[in-house]
């Protein structure tokens, strides 16, 4: 195994009052692939910043390849050979792959020679480590999977010998996701180091030599991977036995209560974003909508609750048709017993600065039982957030602290508690784990079974093809705005995988 | 992820910070006044004393933050709703010609107690008025509000030299400007309070509509945190997305707020032309649309804040005024400087003291949060 890449001894970090990072010693071996997973908050994030000279510790000492380093700024970082691929690209949109390359370490105002420099290194890196990407590309062109190329190979560009990659599949197809770990493990062949941050229990399996669990803070377990199991990896990051698997009954579908036909929907641009879709959804189900984001769906669920308008097509809400040329109010469709769980929690589903018992109102504000005439009724609303918050577990139980101090998972349980309390028909939801922790995950899932059993209708859209699978009675596959195939529960991830990628259903079947 | 810093406490946010930038803004300012030559410490006990010194000269200063307390309310309101309101100036102006035509109709008909009400809705009308053009462009057009607010400000002060020279003015006058009403369209002054308690006046501008200005603050209070409105307001503003997925209509909720803002700028020609001046002129409002917008950012758009940082431009108006009477070497552009410089502290620079005041806090208050997590023992 060699010596160690990184060695972190005693980092220690806080953040006001919250402690990031507690006393953490790790010892990163070169050469190896090194996961760290912990839920969200546990401090991941915070560790890996220090590492990349975002952050400062408040105590503790950083030694890369045996030497004590000091890493004030993320050039430091780069100087000593770490790079990073953010979670979110660090790339610029209209530039080509080149440009965005050399970026930074242009080395002359003329960019002609530092160009040209570029492509015969990134010729190299392509061959050796099979980074196709084509340098004359615009960024905004390729897709999400080769975008993240970049990333990587501009980090290795600047003489990364240390990669660290932030939760790096989240945008990318199990295809993609595939491909990703097979240059992992070549760059480790090649003697990189790489440092996988991820809250994917299976990627760590997959891919990583050691693993190293955090938890509120602090380092609770380095691990040799081959050793351990995902329910052991479960049970340290959450600190109690978890259940992996949803244990839910047989579905009992009842009448139609959401039913789509022949529905399009253009973006602002013009581009046909859904393409003739028709489905069915009945009370006593989960119909669970799997694709890789930006296929569609998004677009799908705006629609159906109506806050996007239809090009063509109609909708029926239990019987009744929706309005599809924007009319809709969301609040009417509300009223009609359609709740909606957006898939972008901090923009649309809470108003981040609002207090929690404001956005627990949220879209429902117009109810009388709210209202005292023109006025907002404070204590019914208080009343009403203070039982939510009870029967929810909300933490910390506080009505009057500001959404954006909630932590992602009890941020999407203040959206679940206000859409499902309202007891609605048809529950619509959105990425309802993304960035949510482990054990808010169980719960979540735990809530939509509920519902699903006391007749309800749930449409699930998810990038999660696992959630997808363990929750939905039947799977719908989105690809290009179309729906290009059903499955049901026990469809395997291959399958789902390649219809998702838009390998034709004739072929997947084969 | 945590937070990277400390939440402030309310104190701190809405009252320390707005005082440590204004204290910058008068250090740099001394600088200034420094450099020409002048002895600040006497220019500051000259303004200090001229705005605050002796009883009429707290009347002045208070007759001034009234026109301030309206229009930093008017550009408060439409910052809850994420508009940026800088058509103060011209709502105003135009909301003078609706007192003006309310307190000509009925000056010599009405007591004042009765064409004060008609003036108080000519004033809002008016000014609302001239705000919903832009509203109504940037709603359904997209237009943007800062442009159209802008060019609105000439508009109406082009329009309203054209009627007070062509329509308005007593045939035989030259000066452009109205009659001077009545009785009956003259507000009762309030020196009265002054009197009270012991500070003499003699004679100032101050008048009734320093309380119908103290009203408004604590109305917008109710409005934007205890209705139904107001909460709509803030969600467009902090969110326009959630406001969409709430059934909130985004036409709609950005023409109530801007005729609500426009209605107030409005209201601020009250205490000009109704309190003082008793007759419509040209240039009344002479600068008070735009002091609004400082005030508003010194306030945090919080009528709390808004009323004292009303009083602070009061005291700069009125100490500015007399600080370029004492102090030859001083103009009134210093003032014009102090208040740039409050606007770049209090507003353009809000945050340059908080990331330091923050880790203060932090390190002032650690508190300890969640269990001790076990070590791992097969590391």
């Amino acid at each position: 195994m060699g010596n160690a890449a990184i060695e972190l001894i005693g980092i220690d970090k806080s953040f006001g009052s919250g402690h990031a990072n507690r006393n953490i010693s790790l010892k990163i071996p070169a050469g190896t692939i090194h996961g760290i997973i912990g839920e969200n908050g546990a401090g991941k994030s915070t560790l890996m910043s220090i590492l990349y000279g975002f952050y400062q510790a408040d105590r503790g000492r950083v030694c890369v390849r045996g030497e004590k380093a000091k890493i004030e700024t993320p050039s430091d970082a780069i100087a000593l050979g770490i790079g990073m691929v953010h979670q979110h690209f660090m790339l610029v949109h209209n530039f080509t792959v080149l440009e965005n390359i050399i970026l930074g370490v242009e080395g002359h105002s003329l960019l002609g020679s530092s160009i040209s420099k570029a492509r015969s290194e990134l010729q190299r890196l392509e061959r050796d480590y099979g980074l196709e990407v084509d340098p004359d590309a615009v960024v905004e062109d390729l897709p999400v999977g080769l975008q993240q190329r970049v990333e990587i190979l501009k980090a290795l560009y600047r003489g990364a010998e240390i990669l660290i990659l932030d939760e790096p599949t989240g945008v990318l197809t199990p295809a993609e996701a595939d491909h990703l770990f097979r240059i992992l493990r070549q760059l480790k062949e090649e003697g990189k180091t790489i440092v996988l941050i991820t809250h994917k229990l299976r990627e760590i399996m997959a891919v990583t030599d050691n693993v190293s669990v955090m938890r509120q803070g602090a380092l609770v377990a380095t691990l040799k991977t081959g050793e351990t199991t995902v329910e052991e990896l479960a049970e340290l990051m959450v600190g109690r036995r978890v259940l992996l698997r949803v244990e839910k009954g047989p579905s009992a579908p009842g009448e139609v209560l959401l039913s789509v036909t022949n529905l399009s929907v253009k973006d602002s641009r013009g581009v046909t974003m859904v393409d003739d879709i028709s489905f069915d959804l009945r009370a006593g189900e989960i119909v669970g909508i799997a694709g890789v984001a930006g296929n569609g769906q998004s677009e799908l669920l705006e629609t159906i609750t109506g806050i996007r308008k239809a090009v063509s097509g109609t909708v029926t809400l239990d019987g009744r048709p929706i309005d599809l040329t924007g009319a809709a109010d969301p609040s009417e469709l509300r009223a009609r017993g359609l709740a909606h769980v957006p898939e972008d929690r901090h923009h649309m589903g809470l108003v981040l600065p609002f207090d929690e018992s404001e956005n627990s109102i949220l879209g429902y504000h117009r109810q009388p039982k709210y209202a005292k005439g023109l006025f907002l009724d404070m204590d019914a609303i208080r009343d009403d957030a203070v039982e939510k918050i009870g029967k929810y577990d909300i933490r910390p139980p506080d009505p009057r602290l500001r959404t954006a101090n909630f932590s992602g998972g009890n941020q999407q349980k203040i959206v679940l508690a206000r859409e499902m309390e309202q007891d609605p028909k048809v529950l619509i939801v959105g990425q309802p784990t993304r960035g949510v922790d482990v054990g808010a995950i169980e719960f979540i899932h735990k809530r939509l079974i509920e519902m699903r059993d006391r007749g309800k209708a749930v449409l699930l859209v998810s990038v999660e093809l696992d959630e997808i699978r363990s929750l939905s009675d039947r799977i719908l596959v989105m690809c290009g705005g179309r729906i290009v195939g059903e499955r049901d529960a026990t469809a395997t991830e291959g399958e789902l995988g390649l219809l998702m990628a838009g390998v034709d259903e004739k072929e997947a079947a084969e | 992820m945590s937070a990277p810093y400390a939440k402030l406490p309310a104190w701190a946010d809405y009252g320390l910070i707005p005082l440590i930038n204004v204290t910058v803004a008068f250090i740099v300012a001394g600088l200034v006044v420094l450099l020409i030559g002048e002895n600040p410490f006497r220019a500051a006990v000259i303004l200090v004393d001229g705005a605050l010194g002796r009883g009429q000269a707290i009347a002045y200063t208070l007759y001034y933050a009234t026109s301030f307390i309206f229009t930093g309310l008017a550009v408060a309101v439409a910052f809850h709703c994420s508009l940026f309101n800088i058509g103060g100036e011209g709502q105003a102006y135009v909301g003078g010609l609706g007192v003006g035509l309310v307190c000509l109709a009925f000056d010599s008909v009405l007591p004042w107690w009765l064409t004060f009400p008609l003036a108080i809705i000519g004033a809002a009308a008016f000014g609302a008025a001239w705000a919903f053009i832009p509203a109504y462009l940037q709603a359904r057009r997209g237009s943007h509000i800062v442009i159209t607010t802008i060019m609105f400000n000439f508009i109406a002060a082009s329009l309203m030299v054209y009627l007070l020279v062509n329509v308005l003015k007593p045939a035989a006058s030259q000066a452009p400007q109205t009659r001077t009403f009545l009785e009956g369209g003259r507000l009762p002054k309030l020196n009265f309070l002054l009197d009270a308690v012991g500070l003499s006046v003699r004679s100032s501008p101050f008048n009734l509509s320093f309380l119908l200005a103290l009203l408004a603050a604590f109305l917008v209070w109710v409005l934007i945190w205890r209705t139904r409105l107001g909460y709509e307001i803030r969600m467009r503003g902090h969110s326009p997305k959630a406001a969409r997925y709430a059934g909130v209509s985004e036409t709609r909720i950005i023409i109530i707020t801007m005729l609500i803002s426009g209605a107030l700028a409005g209201m601020m020609a009250l205490n000009p032309v109704m309190g003082d001046q008793n007759r419509l002129q040209i240039d009344f409002v002479t600068g008070a649309g735009f002091v609004g917008i400082a005030v508003a950012l010194m306030g945090r758009s919080h009528p709390a804040g808004i009323v004292p940082a009303s009083i602070l431009f009061g005291i700069l108006y009125q100490g500015g005024a007399e600080l370029a009477f004492e102090m030859p070497g001083i103009s009134r552009d210093m003032i014009v400087i102090i208040q740039g410089l409050v606007i770049l502290f209090a507003g353009a620079l809000e945050n340059l003291f908080r990331p330091s005041l923050q880790a203060l806090f932090a390190g002032i208050r650690p508190a300890p949060v969640g269990i001790e997590a076990k070590q791992g023992e097969r590391v």
